[in-house]
C-alpha cells in the first residue's frame, strides 16, 4: 500500500491504464496545463486540448469510441455539460439500443463537481442524478483515493459510456485553480480521509455498480456518495453516543445502483436518511424511496439531506443549502426508535 | 485622432477608471481573503466597456460573460449593492446569491454568466424584444474571443442576421481562453466567419477608447434604425491579471521558486517513466508547455493599459484627470469602509 492524494490517484491510474492501451486518450480543454503530467509522459496525441466546444468535442468523443478507440474526454465542470448534453442525451446513450446492441460506446466523461468553496450555482452543482436519468449511460462518484483510482478503470473498462464525476473538494488542483487560487487564508471544510489515503500499488477496476459498506450499524442506514459520504461518517460518531448505530453505504455509482445493498440494509435497520449534494427533486433521494417502497414489505422510516435550492454564492447560505452533518443529525433525530 | 469633446473625454476617463478602481479595490478584498471563490476581472477591458456604454440609452440590454464587474459599474449600478453582491453579503444587488460571476439587474436589463459564450443567446433575446415591441433599443453581447469556438455563439450570429435583430456583438479578444492560445484552438480568421453569416464586422484596438468609441458611434444609430440590422466588433486587448486572480500561469512569473518547485518534480518524474510516448515526442510536449509559460508574461505588460494609454494620449487633461482619480478614490474607499464597518458588526457574512 502507498499514500495519495484524490487528483494524485486518478492521474497514477490513468498513466497505468495509458501505458497498457494505446486506444486511451484524452480530449478537453486546457489538457497541456491540467494533465500537464500525462501530456509529457504520452505526447499530444493522447492528450489533446480542445477549444471551448463541448458540444463538438463531446459528439466526436462519441463517435472517436464508436470507432474502437477508448476516449476520456473531460468537461472541466460538469455544470459545463448542459452546452454538450446532446451528444450524451441523444447519441452516446442511445448507439448501443438503437443498433439492437451491436454497436457500442466506451467512452469515459471526466468532470469536476460539487460545492462548498463559494463559486456559485453555475459552477458547484452535481447533477449526476439528473444524468444518471438516462438509460444507456452509468455515473461514478468517487468519495476517496483508493476509489477514485480503482473506479476510474471500472469507467475506462466499461464497454459503454460512463460519466466519472470528481469532488472539487477532495481534488486539490481544482480547489485550488477554482477556490483558493493560491491564497492561503481561506479556508474549506475538506474531508480528510476523502481528500487523502491509502490506495492499492497496483489499480484495479472494481465491480460496476457495487456499493460498499463504511460502517455497519443496525439502527439506521445511510445512503450517501462523494463528499457526503465523509458529513455520514461525522454524523454517525455523534449518533453513537446517543444510542444510534449508524449503516453507511457509500453507493460510489448512482447509475447502475446497488439496489441489494440499500435493501439488505433497510430491512435490517428500517430506517434510511439519503444524504445526496445533488438536487433533492426528482432525483438520487426519490429514486431510492421508490426502491426501498417497491422491495420492502414492513415498515421504514424515511429522510433526505439534499441540495433544494439553487446554489448561493455567499458561504454560510451555501454551507446550509449543501448537506451537513446538523441537517443530518436533525433527520435522525426526528425518526423514533424503539 | 478625431476631435472628441473634452467633456466626452473627461466622462470615457471617469467611467473607466472608476471601474479601474472598483476592481482593484475588488483585488484587495479577495487578496485578504473576504471573497471566496473566483474572481475574474475586466481590468484591462475598460475602454471596450467604456466606448460601447456611451452610446447606450435607458431600455438598451447588456448581456455580459463572466467579467460583469465593469459593465454593471459603468452602467450606472449602485456600487453599495455591487459590492456587497460581490462580497456574497444578503444585502447585496442579488440578495448574495449571485457574486462576481452572476450578477443581474432588472431594472437596467444587465445580465452575466460564467458558461461561456451564453452572452450572445441572450442579447438576441434582448434584442427581439426590442424589435418585437417596436422600440429603438438594441442589445449589446459582450464576450472572450475563446467564445468564438462556442456553437451557441455562432448560432446567435446567424439567428441575429437571419432575423435582423439590433445586436452589437462585442468580442474582446486577448487571446488567451484561460490556459489556452486561441489562435491555436482556431481555425480561419473570425471576422471572415462573422462576415460569413452577412454580418458586417470590423477590428480595431481595444485598447484605445476613443477607437471604440468612434467605431461604435457611427454603428449604434444605424441598428436603431428600421434595418434592425447586427454588428460586430473584435476589440484587442490584454487581462494583467490573466484569466482570473491566482491565474496559474501568471504564478510562474509572480512566484517563481514556489510555482516551479511544485512542478518540476511530477513533471520530470513523467517524462522520465519507462512506458509512454517516444522520448522526441515527450521533449516537445514539455517545450511547448515552457514556452506556453513564457508566452504568458506577455499578459503582465502595461503596454495595452487602455488607462495609461488614454493618459499618454491626453496629456492636456492631466489636471483633470487627477481630479477625477481622486474624487473617485476617496468616493470609493469611504464605500469599502462603510461596507466593511457593515460586516464586521454583523460577525459573518
Amino acid at each position: 500500500m502507498r499514500t495519495m492524494e484524490f487528483a494524485e490517484a486518478i492521474e497514477s491510474a490513468l498513466k497505468q491504464a495509458m501505458s497498457e492501451n494505446p486506444d486511451i486518450f484524452l480530449l478537453g480543454e486546457d489538457l497541456h496545463t491540467l494533465r500537464v503530467n500525462l501530456l509529457a509522459q504520452f505526447g499530444k496525441e493522447r492528450v489533446q486540448s480542445t477549444p471551448i466546444s463541448e458540444s463538438a468535442f463531446l459528439g466526436a468523443g462519441v463517435s472517436a469510441a464508436m470507432a474502437g478507440l477508448r476516449p476520456i474526454v473531460e468537461i472541466m465542470l460538469v455544470d459545463f455539460i448542459g452546452v454538450a448534453a446532446d451528444a450524451l442525451l441523444n447519441h452516446a446513450a442511445k448507439v448501443h439500443a438503437f443498433s439492437g446492441g451491436k454497436w457500442s460506446v466506451p467512452l469515459v466523461v471526466r468532470a469536476s463537481c460539487g460545492g462548498g468553496y463559494g463559486d456559485g450555482g453555475q459552477h458547484e452543482q452535481s447533477l449526476w442524478g439528473w444524468l444518471a436519468h438516462i438509460p444507456g449511460i452509468n455515473v461514478v462518484v468517487p468519495s476517496n483515493p483508493a476509489d477514485a483510482g480503482n473506479l476510474l478503470l471500472s469507467a475506462i473498462e466499461a464497454d459503454h459510456p460512463v460519466i466519472y464525476l470528481e469532488h472539487k473538494l477532495l481534488a486539490d488542483y481544482w480547489l485550488d485553480y477554482m477556490g483558493t487560487g493560491g491564497r492561503e487564508n481561506v479556508t474549506f471544510d475538506i474531508p480528510e480521509a476523502g481528500a487523502k489515503g491509502e490506495v492499492p500499488n497496483k489499480w484495479q477496476p472494481l465491480p460496476i455498480g457495487e456499493a460498499k459498506i463504511l460502517r455497519e450499524g443496525s439502527d439506521l442506514t445511510m445512503i450517501s456518495l462523494g463528499v457526503s459520504v465523509h458529513r455520514c461518517i461525522e454524523a454517525a460518531a455523534i449518533l453513537t453516543n446517543e444510542d444510534i448505530s449508524t449503516e453507511i453505504i457509500d453507493l460510489r455509482w448512482v447509475s447502475p445502483l446497488d439496489t441489494s445493498c440499500i435493501i439488505n440494509s433497510v430491512s435490517k435497520t428500517h430506517r434510511v436518511i439519503v444524504v445526496d449534494e445533488d438536487y433533492l427533486r426528482f432525483g438520487l433521494s426519490g429514486e431510492i424511496a421508490a426502491i426501498v417502497a417497491e422491495e420492502i414489505n414492513s415498515k421504514f422510516q424515511f429522510g433526505r439531506v439534499c441540495t433544494d435550492f439553487t446554489i448561493p454564492f455567499n458561504r454560510n447560505l451555501e454551507d446550509n443549502i449543501l448537506p451537513n452533518v446538523n441537517r443530518i443529525l436533525d433527520v435522525a433525530r426526528a425518526f423514533t426508535y424503539e | 485622432m478625431i476631435f472628441m469633446k473634452e467633456r466626452t473625454l473627461l466622462k470615457l476617463y471617469e467611467l473607466m477608471y472608476r471601474s479601474r478602481f472598483m476592481e482593484e479595490t475588488i483585488t484587495r478584498l479577495w487578496n485578504d481573503g473576504h471573497i471566496y471563490g473566483e474572481m475574474h476581472l475586466g481590468i484591462g477591458e475598460e475602454a471596450i466597456i467604456a466606448g460601447v456604454l456611451s452610446h447606450l440609452i435607458p431600455g438598451d440590454a447588456i448581456a455580459t460573460d463572466h467579467r460583469g464587474t465593469p459593465p454593471f459599474v459603468m452602467r450606472g449600478v449602485d456600487l453599495e449593492a455591487l459590492l456587497l453582491e460581490i462580497l456574497g453579503h444578503p444585502k447585496g444587488l442579488c440578495l448574495g446569491m449571485g457574486g462576481h460571476m452572476h450578477l443581474f439587474s432588472q431594472e437596467l436589463l444587465l445580465t452575466s454568466s460564467g458558461i461561456v459564450g451564453s452572452s450572445g443567446p441572450s442579447a438576441v433575446g434582448f434584442a427581439l424584444a426590442a424589435k418585437y415591441r417596436k422600440t429603438n433599443n438594441i442589445a449589446v453581447a459582450f464576450f472572450g474571443e475563446g467564445s468564438m469556438n462556442q456553437g451557441m455563439l455562432l448560432e446567435s450570429l446567424n439567428l441575429a442576421a437571419a432575423m435582423s435583430l439590433p445586436v452589437l456583438f462585442v468580442c474582446k479578444d486577448n487571446n488567451w481562453a484561460i490556459t489556452t492560445q486561441s489562435s491555436e484552438v482556431t481555425g480561419g480568421v473570425l471576422l471572415d466567419r462573422v462576415r460569413g453569416f452577412g454580418i458586417e464586422a470590423r477590428e480595431i484596438d481595444g485598447s484605445d477608447v476613443t477607437t471604440v468609441w468612434q467605431a461604435v458611434e457611427t454603428a449604434i444609430p444605424r441598428m436603431r434604425k428600421s434595418t434592425k440590422s447586427p454588428y460586430f466588433i473584435q476589440a484587442n486587448c490584454t487581462h494583467n491579471e490573466g484569466h482570473f486572480l491566482g491565474d496559474p500561469l501568471l504564478r510562474f512569473h509572480r512566484a517563481p521558486r514556489k510555482e516551479f518547485g511544485a512542478v518540476t518534480g511530477p513533471l520530470m518524474k513523467s517524462v522520465l517513466q519507462y512506458k509512454g510516448g517516444r522520448i522526441d515526442k515527450r521533449i516537445r510536449s514539455v517545450t511547448k508547455v515552457l514556452s506556453l509559460i513564457a508566452k504568458s508574461r506577455m499578459q503582465l505588460s502595461d503596454s495595452k493599459d487602455p488607462l495609461l494609454r488614454f493618459e499618454k494620449d491626453n496629456r492636456d487633461l492631466e489636471d483633470q484627470f487627477t481630479q477625477i482619480k481622486s474624487s473617485i478614490q476617496s468616493e470609493t474607499n469611504l464605500l469599502v469602509e462603510r461596507i466593511m464597518g457593515i460586516i464586521q458588526e454583523e460577525g459573518v457574512l
